[in-house]
């Protein structure tokens, strides 16, 4: 009988520059352990672990208006492009909610919603899939979000990782719910515990900064249901800033927003958007690129920063004509 | 002597059965109540002192869509349904400044509706 192999040695990271940031490629490494998990999780998933990437989005507020940011879509759209010029395309884009910013005019929310489509779907990646946040989804139960993009929990397998997309915005507090968590656990209970997960969704599921509203009232329950599996990724959205905690077997990752950035929660100031810079618009926004391989997926985050947009000239470069800040 | 040792001890019970009615009537008397009302996108009033060890009864109305009402610090979680009041009783344990959050998304000034609470 096979003794138990530890997954830190089947993996092989290897760092790419891009220019504007940089790639961490995960690869199996070539050897009898490292093939025979394979072999083994293929067995028991019908698909084996192999190499790929993804890209995390998250919070683009699309509609949104404000001193915090007056260029409105602009780092989304540059995140687009910065996405379709990587040389190696991304299979798989996640989007963690908040993908619009809500309105109460008629039809506009409607219109923000068809904008963020549009903006999206100028990726170059075969497969996008999206959560809701509570700005897209709180004040109709999910309702227009579910016309535009489908359900708002699911999951589905790609090159032998289980993704599972989790809402916990849509019944207007930061709950995911029992129906959801009965779903979960027996969604989670064909795999055996070694399979790579990946949980995509858009609050934190533990509490973060409870009085920012930085939680979800259940999580401690998806937290248990995902406690026997030992390569557990969760990204999530929501704080506007990078974040890593660890619990368990799981490694609970933020993205940053792609309009405003939040203060440090534990920097002791108040919950407000960190004010625009004019020489550095991107600042504190990004992207998450994400490698997965046969086993632990590994995350590395990509400035949004870009030299030619640095500067009031840059802004006024990417600025329509006629249009001011 | 006598006559005083009676009056003295007269005094005496009248002075314990003071005590208990004072005391009766501390255990019967009802918390304060705080009334607050929570409407898009503020608590009215925002700010509360209270004591610590005092139990206190928020009565908390919405007077125009679902709000949430949560401390994870003070363990409160309260839903209010509009036109309907919910009692919230309290009893805060530790000193300090604490948050009551609307955790029921209500718009999008949302995160602005807060109450800060006091306790001293």
């Amino acid at each position: 009988m096979p003794q138990p192999v530890d997954r830190r040695q089947f993996m092989k990271i290897a760092g790419t520059s891009l220019g504007i940031g940089a790639l961490f490629k995960v690869s199996a490494l070539a050897s009898p352990e490292s093939a025979h998990i394979q072999r083994l999780l293929g067995k028991k998933n019908g698909e084996a672990p192999t190499p790929f990437s993804f890209v995390q989005l998250s919070d683009t507020h699309v509609g949104f208006e404000g001193p915090p940011n007056p260029l409105g879509t602009k780092a989304f759209e540059r995140a687009v492009e910065m996405i379709n010029s990587l040389p190696e395309a991304p299979e798989l884009v996640l989007f963690t909610g908040d993908l619009t910013h809500d309105s109460e005019k008629p039809g506009e929310h409607a219109d923000r919603m068809r904008l963020f489509r549009k903006i999206a779907g100028g990726l170059r990646a075969p497969l996008i899939h999206y959560v809701p946040g509570e700005h897209d989804a709180a004040l109709d139960g999910g309702a227009l979000f579910r016309d535009a993009l489908g359900d708002t929990s699911y999951s589905f397998d790609h090159r032998g990782v289980h993704f599972v997309a989790l809402d916990n915005v849509s019944a207007g507090k930061p709950r995911v719910g029992p129906a959801q968590l009965d779903w979960l656990r027996k969604d989670l209970a064909r795999f055996p515990t070694t399979a790579p997960i990946v949980l995509f969704t858009h609050r934190p599921l533990f509490d973060l900064r409870p009085d920012w509203e930085w939680f979800t009232g259940d999580g401690d329950q998806v937290l248990e249901a995902i406690a026997p599996y030992e390569n557990v990724t969760v990204l999530y959205g929501h704080i506007h800033r990078e974040h890593v905690h660890t619990e368990g077997h799981a490694t609970h990752y933020a993205a940053r927003s792609l309009i405003f950035a939040f203060p440090d929660p534990a920097a002791g100031v108040p919950k407000k958007p960190l004010p625009f810079d004019s020489d550095k618009p991107f600042q504190n926004l990004g992207v998450r690129a994400v490698t997965e391989a046969s086993g632990h997926p590994q995350v590395h985050e990509v400035e949004l920063t870009l030299r030619e947009y640095s500067g009031t000239v840059g802004i006024q470069q990417i600025l329509k004509e006629g249009e001011s800040l | 002597m006598s006559r005083f040792r009676i009056l003295g001890r007269s005094v005496a019970a009248m002075a314990i059965v003071a005590l208990f009615a004072v005391a009766g009537a501390r255990a019967d008397e009802a918390p304060r109540v705080v009334t607050i009302s929570a409407k898009r996108f503020e608590f009215a009033p925002n700010q509360l002192t209270l004591k610590k060890g005092e139990t206190v009864t928020l009565k908390v109305t919405s007077e125009d869509v679902k709000h949430g009402f949560f401390s994870r610090q003070l363990h409160i979680d309260a839903d209010l349904t509009p036109g309907q009041t919910v009692e919230v009783p309290l009893t805060p344990s530790a000193a300090g400044t604490f948050t009551i959050i609307c955790d029921h998304f209500c718009g999008a000034q949302h995160g602005n509706m807060k109450l800060t609470v006091v306790v001293e």
